[in-house]
């Protein structure tokens, strides 16, 4: 126990990493101009369907339990919705996107 | 392949999402930005996959399904959308990372041992107290985003709903939200667990139901933002710093988006979630002046009237969305610039039902991006301007806000269409705005009111000229 209090929780890391990013957002997202915030709201909530990865592994878990039944059903349903939300928000971002264009000269 | 190989894979994937989101600082680099994301989700789906396999033939085969289905879904639904249903599209988005959120905790819960945070039964209390919290959120997010995608697609009413004593239920219900979170952490047993879960849904419709139509772009900021932050919390008990990185990028972006909604309407945050705005109060205290003459024009006074001006400012507002507009105004536009006149559009920030909406309409009918301009960038311009061309909106033109001290919308910037030589007003009648407003614009005297649908006056207009 006596090189406990020497190992940093992962927690901690975990936490870093969140303050760290909420900051960068901070500045990244003043930086986008106000013309594009509809395709800024579309493209957040696909890349917030990054929670994917979590319905993956509940997809994914060996069948060994009743618990595991309800984790594989659980996380089916996430996997396809997280899925419409990565290809709908993802796809309609591009289209809007394209339909920017400048003036002609 | 090694756990520090995918933890690095996952922050790739991470830095990646804050580059399409760095991309939308313009449009030349949107594109771009766009594809970065994609990239960067393929890599954190592939890292999942490869390093934490599903179990058995079946589970394969119910991932597989699982993602063709949403793809298949997802694909049609961006392709058929039209762009006048933007905002409910983003709340029903916005709906299912909630509700994802919510079944991914649940099948930690059930299957700990899948996501090294435990044993069933027995799963470390860190991870039930960010379980907990992300849970929560999302539920929250969950129904919030479906009443705010039915009232958006007026599938139900905009007014607000005020329940009686709503303040105390609403207060109650978090505190005994905070009470099942600490009694989970405790006990760790199932029925706390979907306690949590059904407060947290119940709560997202209480706090929606009491908002008014003409705050949804807060309310669409706001549960873009907690959707980020359930996606963190379940980041958290993932370990997984891409749903880190991406919960906070998307949390601070919803959050400075209610910011910039919230200022542009002169009203604070608090006063927003409170609600009731945009009902029967506001309306009480604006429609009771007494009805001055307005003056009316017909579609071919305006026609000439704009043929023969050297500067036109066009000012749309969620009016244009509701009639689809926008390719009839870009057609007018086209032969005034034919004409020699300069053409320039002006965007209010709340103009729409959510932020940009004006911008990616105009987008859609072909309007160069140069020619939109923003409210601080053009507001000084209309005193030169022969006329401002109103299409949809209303309150945003109100000057009211700028001299009348006692109107409820009283210190919110709006664009200043009256010091124009002619103001021209297209609407469908003499009613108040969306916020139950009386404009006192309608009277003056260099105002001309078109009134009609905004897509058949515009038109009339065209062939006017």
């Amino acid at each position: 126990m006596e090189h406990a209090a020497q190992v940093v929780d992962p927690f901690v890391f975990r936490l870093s990493i969140f303050v760290l990013a909420v900051f960068v957002g901070y500045f990244v997202v003043w930086s986008v101009t106000p013309a594009l915030h509809t395709p800024l709201m579309s493209v957040t909530n696909a890349i917030s369907s990054v929670i994917v990865v979590g319905a993956l592994l509940a997809g994914g878990v060996a069948n060994v339990s009743s618990g595991s039944g309800w984790a594989r059903g659980f996380g089916f349903v996430a996997l396809v919705f997280a899925c419409i939300n990565i290809f709908g928000g993802f796809l309609v971002t591009q289209r809007m996107l394209a339909m920017y264009k400048k003036k002609a000269k | 392949m090694s756990a520090n190989l995918s933890a690095l894979l996952y922050l790739v994937a991470g830095v990646l999402f804050i580059l399409s989101l760095r991309g939308l600082s313009s449009p030349a680099s949107s594109r771009q930005g766009n594809l970065f994301g994609m990239i960067g989700m393929a890599i954190a789906v592939a890292t999942t996959l490869a390093n934490h396999p599903p179990a058995d033939a079946f589970a394969w085969i119910l991932v597989i399904v699982g993602i063709a289905i949403g793809a298949a879904i997802g694909a049609v639904i961006a392709r058929r959308v039209p762009m006048t249903s933007m905002p409910e599209l983003v709340a029903a988005f916005h709906s299912l990372v909630g509700m994802a959120a919510v079944l991914v905790a649940a099948g930690a819960f059930y299957a700990p041992e899948a996501f090294d945070i435990g044993t069933p039964g027995n799963i470390h209390k860190q991870s039930l107290v960010e379980m907990s919290l992300g849970v929560a959120i999302g539920a929250l997010t969950f129904t919030g985003s479906v009443i705010a995608f039915l009232k958006l697609s007026a599938r139900m009413s905009g007014a607000p709903i005020i329940l009686p004593a709503r303040h105390l239920i609403n207060i109650g219900l978090g505190i005994a939200l905070v009470v099942f979170i600490v009694r989970l952490v405790m006990t760790g047993s199932a029925i706390d667990f979907w306690l949590i879960t059904i407060i947290a849904l119940v709560l997202g419709v209480l706090i929606i139901i009491p908002i008014g139509g003409a705050d949804m772009p807060v309310v669409i900021s706001m549960l873009n933002s907690y959707s980020g932050w359930a996606a963190a919390g379940i980041g958290f008990t993932l370990g997984n710093s891409a749903l880190i990185i991406t919960g906070a990028l998307v949390g601070s972006s919803g959050a400075i988006l209610s910011y910039i909604m919230c200022h542009a309407m002169n009203r604070s945050f608090i006063s927003v979630i409170l609600g009731g705005f945009g009902g029967e109060t506001a309306a009480a205290s604006g429609g009771s002046g007494e009805q001055k003459p307005a003056k009316l024009g017909s579609a071919d006074d305006a026609a000439f009237i704009m043929k023969n001006a050297s500067k036109v400012i066009i000012v749309p507002g969620y009016g244009m969305a509701v009639a689809q507009a926008q390719h009839a105004l870009r057609e007018m536009a086209d032969l005034l610039k034919k004409e020699g006149v300069e053409v320039k559009y002006a965007i209010h920030p709340v103009a729409g039902r959510m932020p940009g909406h004006m911008n990616v309409l105009l987008a859609e009918a072909n309007v160069p991006y140069d020619e939109v301009f923003e409210l601080e960038d053009i507001n000084s311009e209309f005193a030169q301007a022969d006329i401002a061309f109103v299409i949809g909106a209303n309150d945003v033109t109100n000057p009211a806000a700028e001299e009348d001290k006692t109107s409820p919308i009283y210190g919110m910037p709006v664009l200043q269409v009256w010091k124009a030589g002619t103001v021209m007003f297209i609407k469908r009648s003499l009613a108040s705005g969306y916020a139950g407003i009386d404009n006192p614009l309608f009277y003056r005297d260099n105002t001309m009111m078109l009134l009609g649908d905004a897509k058949k006056v515009t038109e009339n207009i065209v062939k006017g000229m």
